[in-house]
């Protein structure tokens, strides 16, 4: 079999954290080859190494045996390495075809050749089975489309390795069969495939080989049929004495402890379909699940962002009507959103701006009629100092606070106002180790003031750490509850999360 | 404040880079004292720093003045507002036309402003509700309103006889200083109350800085944007009661480019094109600086198209300063 890329010895690092060390990667014509491994193993920064996105701080990458350079995107796309980006690189007002030869338009002397460009794009579409008119303009196609477009934008650059990286997450069942049979397509028409994912059925059924990472190790490579789901699965756990301490501690409730938030036949869109749980005082409770499976959207709706089709909502036994955030904010809720940058800060304002920000008219203490500049200051300086703030003032540009700092002030800004129920959602992404555990310890102490914490990870060691009990979605649906008790071992977890 | 004997090398480098932080901030004040500088040494014997000259200045610039108030919050949102010129202008028209016909003060000011009001509920749903971006859909208001003030007389200018309006709003003066002025500065001082010290200031900073982080604080991003186009159509209507008042008269062609004129001194006081940052007291220094280049270049005997295109200019060059001091912000 012939080897058309080979990565040897691939370091690369970030600050003072080595995120591969050491990694070895290889391709062959026309596999398709998962590449696997828990979140922070290594495998999105591998592939920007691949694409020119990132350039390594050591190692060789040779294509067809040939040793090249690869250091920007430029050079990735004419090597016909492509990736296929999670959000997707097109430009919505234009069309299909427009899209697929953007860059390289096809020109009869000096204006463009529209004509020929649809020709051409349309024997694209057709070769890989894609039924649509290359005329259209992208923003009306659905996700599904818009990725095929994609793929076809990239095959006709004559890209011989294309990356998916999660290619489903954003798809219907039936668009993910299509999918499938694309790659199937591209596989016998020569074109490698990287597979990145983190669905092991998906990966079990398209995928030949296997490359799993841990740590940003390389820990195997093996063909697929000699492995079986638990056997991937037991991979994915990080090494024990890599952890710091994300210990669970059993946490007493009391018998007395009275229901807090609950959630009955939530169905929203198609991308929940009738759950129902509860959280009592004190409580945390976790909720697992794959990109795509639902978790945000529960945090969401609860939070008055998405309208609900149906269901209800009860907060300490009333039935609370949520239509606007604001609703959310009256109920007694509060959010920390999935992407700090976007969602949770103002990034150009200060740490004190930023923190006053949805309690300056709602706190009495901030502001009757005019803004109490005195109180502000102090309760921002007494926060910094609660949550382990560090920065050089309160005055500071939050821009210029390490991740883990930002995300302490978008902790506290709602905490701070006392919500009963805390929801929170993938709240130690993009922080270091020492913050994650810091970030946990403020939920266990704030739940044990008697409140409720809803939180979503994708980390499954946090939730193990943090959770009472947990919820395993799938697909929109409520698969599992598990209490923390019944689960031993990580993998049980990554298991439930898989199978479906 | 914690004071520390010893200054260590890191607190000296982020003193620097906290200087070069703010350089947005200040830029305004060391341009002023620079350009004021030049002018006093250059055209003093022209008579640039007389009392009465100086005066002069802060009475021509009080409408571009107070315009730029409400244009500080509409910057700060993240929008922009083209119709202030036109509806100082119809406003002017308004409050002649009511003047002429009533005779009643009361009634003029309440029309005036109401048709500021209105105006700026039109664009405020245009830009919430139709989602139109403020640049088009206020662009094409602007347009409306000044063919309307033109269509109103059918372009006839119409004259205002009620002494106690004219005085009041335009000619008079108490101990010497201009009603003008003294109309800017209460409305500076209404302006820099609001913009700092209620929590509507904070929300408009929000929303400009960022739209979803702001409503995922529980903020109503579309009711502060409302709020704003209404301010400043309000705002704007005020200003063409000064121009009524002034003029003793209303007219269709009052304030033409006084929209270009407040973009530019909001935007002379540090504020970004984007949103997010902003200073009341700024853009009032940034206006009174247009408003002394503007004198500085008719005591220097530049003619009216010579004007014109250094006004251009200064347009051009505060935005690329700003965009300068953002970049050094990042």
């Amino acid at each position: 079999m012939e080897q058309v890329l080979k990565m040897e010895n691939i370091i690369k690092t970030f600050g003072e954290t080595q995120v591969l060390k050491n990694v070895n990667f290889d391709l062959i014509v026309g596999e398709v080859h998962a590449l696997a491994g828990g979140n922070g193993a290594g495998k999105s920064t591998l592939m920007k190494i691949m694409t020119g996105v990132y350039t390594k701080d050591s190692g060789d990458i040779y294509l067809e045996g040939k040793p090249v350079r690869i250091d920007s995107t430029d050079d990735a796309k004419r090597q016909g390495i492509a990736m296929i980006f999670q959000e997707l690189s097109l430009v919505h007002s234009m069309t299909i075809a427009e899209n697929i030869f953007l860059g390289d338009e096809l020109k009869s002397n000096l204006t463009l050749n529209k004509k020929e460009m649809n020709q051409r794009a349309n024997i694209v579409l057709q070769e890989l089975g894609i039924d649509i008119d290359p005329n259209l303009t992208v923003e009306n196609l659905s996700v599904g489309m818009s990725q095929m477009v994609e793929i076809a934008k990239a095959v006709n650059k004559q890209a011989k390795i294309i990356v998916f990286d999660e290619p489903t997450a954003s798809l219907s069942a039936k668009e993910t069969e299509k999918l499938f049979e694309l790659i199937e397509n591209l596989k016998q028409k020569g074109t490698t495939i990287v597979y990145i994912s983190h669905r092991m059925n998906e990966i079990m059924q398209i995928c030949d080989r296997i490359t799993i990472l841990k740590d940003g190790a390389h820990a195997l490579t093996e063909s697929l049929t000699n492995l079986t789901l638990e056997q991937i699965v037991s991979y994915f756990v990080p090494y024990q004495n890599k952890q710091v301490k994300f210990e669970w501690k059993k946490r007493e409730l009391g018998s007395e402890s009275l229901t807090l938030l609950s959630v009955n036949n939530l169905t929203v869109e198609n991308k929940v379909q009738d759950v129902s749980f509860s959280i009592r005082e004190g409580e945390i409770v976790g909720i697992a699940g794959l990109m795509g499976s639902g978790r945000t959207e529960i945090l969401e709706t609860l939070f008055g962002i998405r309208p609900m089709d149906s269901g209800s909502i009860e907060i300490s036994g009333k039935k609370a009507r949520i239509k606007t955030i604001n609703d959310a904010i009256n109920a007694g809720l509060g959010l920390v959103p999935e992407d700090r940058r976007r969602q949770g800060l103002v990034l150009e304002h200060t740490l004190k701006e930023n923190f006053i920000l949805p309690s300056i008219k709602k706190n009495p203490k901030l502001s009757s009629f005019i803004i109490n500049e005195k109180n502000a200051n102090q309760l921002s300086e007494e926060t910094v100092e609660e949550f382990n703030v560090k920065t050089s003032g309160i005055n500071k540009v939050i821009s210029l606070l390490s991740g883990g700092n930002q995300q302490k002030i978008v902790i506290a800004k709602w905490m701070k106002m006392n919500p009963k129920v805390m929801l929170l959602d993938e709240p130690t992404a993009g922080v270091d180790i020492g913050a994650k555990s810091e970030i946990i310890n403020i939920i266990r102490n704030y739940a044990d003031k008697k409140n409720g914490v809803l939180l979503v990870s994708s980390e499954l060691t946090e939730l193990l750490a943090a959770c009472d009990r947990i919820l395993v979605l799938y697909e929109g649906r409520l698969i599992k509850e598990l209490n923390r008790e019944e689960i031993k071992r990580e993998e049980e977890l990554q298991h439930a999360i898989q199978a479906g | 404040m914690q004071s520390k004997p010893v200054k260590s090398r890191g607190e000296a480098m982020k003193l620097v880079s906290l200087t070069k932080f703010e350089w947005n901030k200040y830029m305004v004040y060391i341009v002023f004292l620079i350009v004021f500088l030049i002018f006093s040494v250059t055209l003093g014997e022209n008579g640039f720093l007389t009392n009465n000259n100086l005066l002069n200045i802060l009475r021509q610039t009080s409408m571009i003045s107070i315009m730029a108030v409400a244009g500080t919050f509409v910057l700060a949102s993240g929008q922009i507002d083209l119709t202030v010129g036109s509806v100082a202008a119809m406003t002017a028209m308004i409050v002649a036309l009511i003047l002429q016909h009533t005779n009643s003060i009361w009634l003029a000011i309440i029309g005036g402003l109401a048709f500021g009001a209105l105006t700026g509920s039109v664009n405020g749903l245009l830009v919430t509700r139709l989602k139109l971006p403020a640049f088009l859909a206020t662009l094409g208001m602007m347009q409306v309103i000044r063919g309307a003030a033109m269509w109103i007389t059918n372009t006839a200018a119409v004259p205002i006889t009620n002494n106690t309006f004219n005085t009041i709003f335009g000619i008079g003066d108490l101990g010497g200083v201009s009603v003008l002025i003294l109309w800017t500065i209460l409305f500076y001082l209404a302006g820099i109350f609001v913009f700092n010290k209620l929590p509507f200031g904070r929300h408009v900073l929000a929303t400009g800085g960022n739209e979803q982080s702001a409503k995922y604080s529980g903020i109503n991003t579309d009711w502060i944007k409302m709020k704003v186009f209404i301010l400043s159509g309000m705002f704007a209507a005020f200003a063409g009661i000064l121009y009524a008042g002034r003029m003793q008269s209303g007219r269709f062609s009052f304030g033409e480019g006084d929209e270009l004129s407040v973009i530019a001194a909001v935007v002379l006081g540090g504020a970004a094109m984007k949103g997010g940052s902003g200073s009341v007291l700024r853009t009032l220094i940034g206006s009174i600086l247009m408003g002394v280049i503007t004198n500085a270049l008719i005591l220097a005997g530049l003619r009216t198209a010579q004007q014109v295109i250094i006004q251009g200019l200064i347009l051009v060059l505060a935005v690329a300063l700003s965009n300068l001091a953002q970049k050094n912000k990042n």
